[in-house]
């Protein structure tokens, strides 16, 4: 009895160390009052100066439409490539295996500015390709991730199957590769796109001209102090990702059957 | 037509875009201009072993050398203490690791405003209560504090996904041969979480060793570490040269752990620790 009660405490207190500083931003975003501190009666005038901002509405579009157009372009290079590495040779296959790791294992600020480097080198101006460019290569890879497991679990017959009954290649790719490893594309096309909506450290190193994502506005705004427009910015973030992830995890949930968000 | 073309695509994008850029850090690290063109040279990366760097490297690590002590000591008991509920546990998991995919920055943000020493809640409270104010902003206290609460969750997941692994009857058996629940846990249980305490800490160590954003939001800007500089090298003095032979170091000690770390950890699936 005593046993589980500490235990309870235990969880209660890692929860609230947790969630209080969210909560508290949230609970703020709705504050009459500029303080951080004081209670000043309930308002919603954070998310209107949030959405007369002219730098938050740019960077929400910038966020949006790299996050929308990096996932769906790497979702679409990853599951091709997934396809092909799945029969290639064994060698052959670990050696590409091993660079795609690269840029999930290497250090954010290394690969943001091998991209930096890269892009001046090439004399691309940094700014919306640049970023677009690196979001959809650090999201390739868990794009490939996301399907390669399925693809060997796959009966391989049934591939053989349809280019027996004259098939052609691409037909049986389309007609029974892709139905079959839908979910797990899916699952990929979600994981890539909340991962570019949270960037900031590639996008940080690889944009310029004006171009913003919400993160780094979200830097530059704390940097010159704290305002409370960026409490709404904050719960409207938190909330999406919330939802978002609750989407991804119901996928994996009914796919792998496995125990419930521990494959996010 | 074979399905292994199918990855061509993805094979120029990775050697253009992966191998490339990373080739470029060397390059910039190991040449120098002057006025007779670029040549080969080891300027940069001997001014990176000055004392300044140095110190600076290793306040890096020592700050999450701590921050992954903490989040491990908070992380293992609370995995386990998961892992017994089982169906709850899974359910309750969720709700553990799910600050991780709360922005970073406003994670830390989050902090920024509730240490704030004179408006800040945390103090606001403490000042009400007659209990002595936190005046720990733009010291390494809170760095580290931004680190462990920034990165647990990464600790906790691996744990907790070792801890289930663990076969109930293996512990039935030791039940069964007479060890008691203490030692249970540092004979049976703790060794075969192993594999999930390493991917733990290269997963909390790594981030919070190149972290840049902490340090200047939580540090105020007063504590130096490995990431600011290397950020300073190419936002702010543009000695891209140096900055790169900084990363390279950086990458270097970084492998260099991460495969001590995995040697140690065979069992891990994959060999890229992803969970």
């Amino acid at each position: 009895m005593v046993k589980k009660g500490i235990e309870r405490l235990y969880l209660g207190l890692i929860m609230l160390f947790l969630y209080a500083p969210i909560l508290t931003l949230i609970v703020f975003s709705f504050n009459d009052s500029k303080s951080r501190a004081k209670w000043g009666g309930f308002t919603l005038k954070w998310y209107k100066n949030m959405l007369n901002d002219p730098m938050i509405s740019k960077s929400l579009y910038y966020t949006l439409l790299i996050a929308l157009l990096a996932s769906v372009i790497a979702t679409i290079i990853g599951t091709l490539a997934a396809i092909g590495i799945h029969v290639m040779k064994k060698k052959t296959k670990s050696v590409i295996l091993n660079v795609t790791y690269l840029p999930v294992l290497n250090a954010d600020i290394v690969t943001g500015i091998a991209f930096m480097l890269f892009f001046v080198a090439i004399g691309l101006k940094l700014g919306f390709t640049s970023m677009l460019i690196a979001h959809i290569t650090f999201n390739i890879p868990y794009v490939i991730l996301s399907i390669l497991p399925k693809l060997s679990s796959l009966n391989k017959y049934t591939y053989e199957a349809a280019l027996d009954l004259g098939a052609y290649p691409m037909q049986a790719i389309w007609k029974v590769i892709i139905p079959e490893i839908m979910p797990n594309i899916i699952t990929g096309f979600l994981l890539a796109f909340t991962l570019s909506l949270d960037d900031f450290v590639i996008s940080y190193f690889t944009t310029g001209g004006g171009v913003t994502n919400l993160s780094i506005t979200i830097y530059t705004m704390t940097r010159r102090g704290i305002k409370p427009e960026i409490n709404a910015v904050s719960t409207v973030l938190f909330l999406s990702i919330l939802i978002l992830l609750l989407i991804i995890n119901k996928r994996t949930d009914r796919n792998t059957k496995k125990l419930g968000g521990i494959n996010i | 037509m074979n399905r292994k073309w199918l990855a061509t695509p993805y094979l120029i994008w990775m050697v253009v875009f992966i191998v490339v850029p990373l080739v470029m850090i060397f390059y910039y690290a190991f040449t120098v201009k002057d006025a007779n063109g670029t040549r080969f040279a080891l300027d940069h990366l001997m001014k990176s072993f000055d004392s300044k760097y140095m110190v600076a490297l290793g306040k890096s690590f020592l700050y999450a050398f701590i921050a992954t002590v903490i989040c491990l000591i908070l992380a293992y008991p609370l995995a386990l203490i998961l892992v017994k509920r089982n169906k709850g546990g899974a359910a309750m998991m969720f709700i553990f690791i799910l600050p991780m995919w709360m922005n970073f920055l406003l994670r830390t943000y989050a902090w920024l405003s509730l240490l704030e020493t004179n408006n800040g809640l945390l103090n606001t409270v403490l000042r009400a209560l007659h209990l002595p104010v936190l005046d720990i902003i733009g010291t390494p206290k809170a760095i580290v504090l931004g680190m462990v609460y920034n990165f647990l969750p990464f600790m906790v997941l691996p744990i907790y996904n070792a801890l289930a692994k663990i076969d109930n009857s293996i512990m039935e058996a030791a039940y069964d041969l007479g060890a008691n629940d203490f030692k249970r846990l540092l004979k049976v249980t703790i060794p075969l979480s192993m594999p999930g305490v390493m991917s733990g800490i290269t997963m909390v160590f790594m981030p919070a060793v190149t972290s840049f954003v902490i340090p200047n939001l939580l540090g105020s800007g007063k504590v130096n570490l490995i990431g600011n500089i290397i950020e300073q090298q190419f936002l702010l003095t543009y000695d891209w040269g140096f900055g790169a032979a900084l990363s390279i170091i950086l990458m270097i000690i970084i492998l260099i752990s991460m495969a001590i770390m995995q040697r140690s950890d065979e069992d891990m699936e994959g060999g890229a620790g992803l969970w």
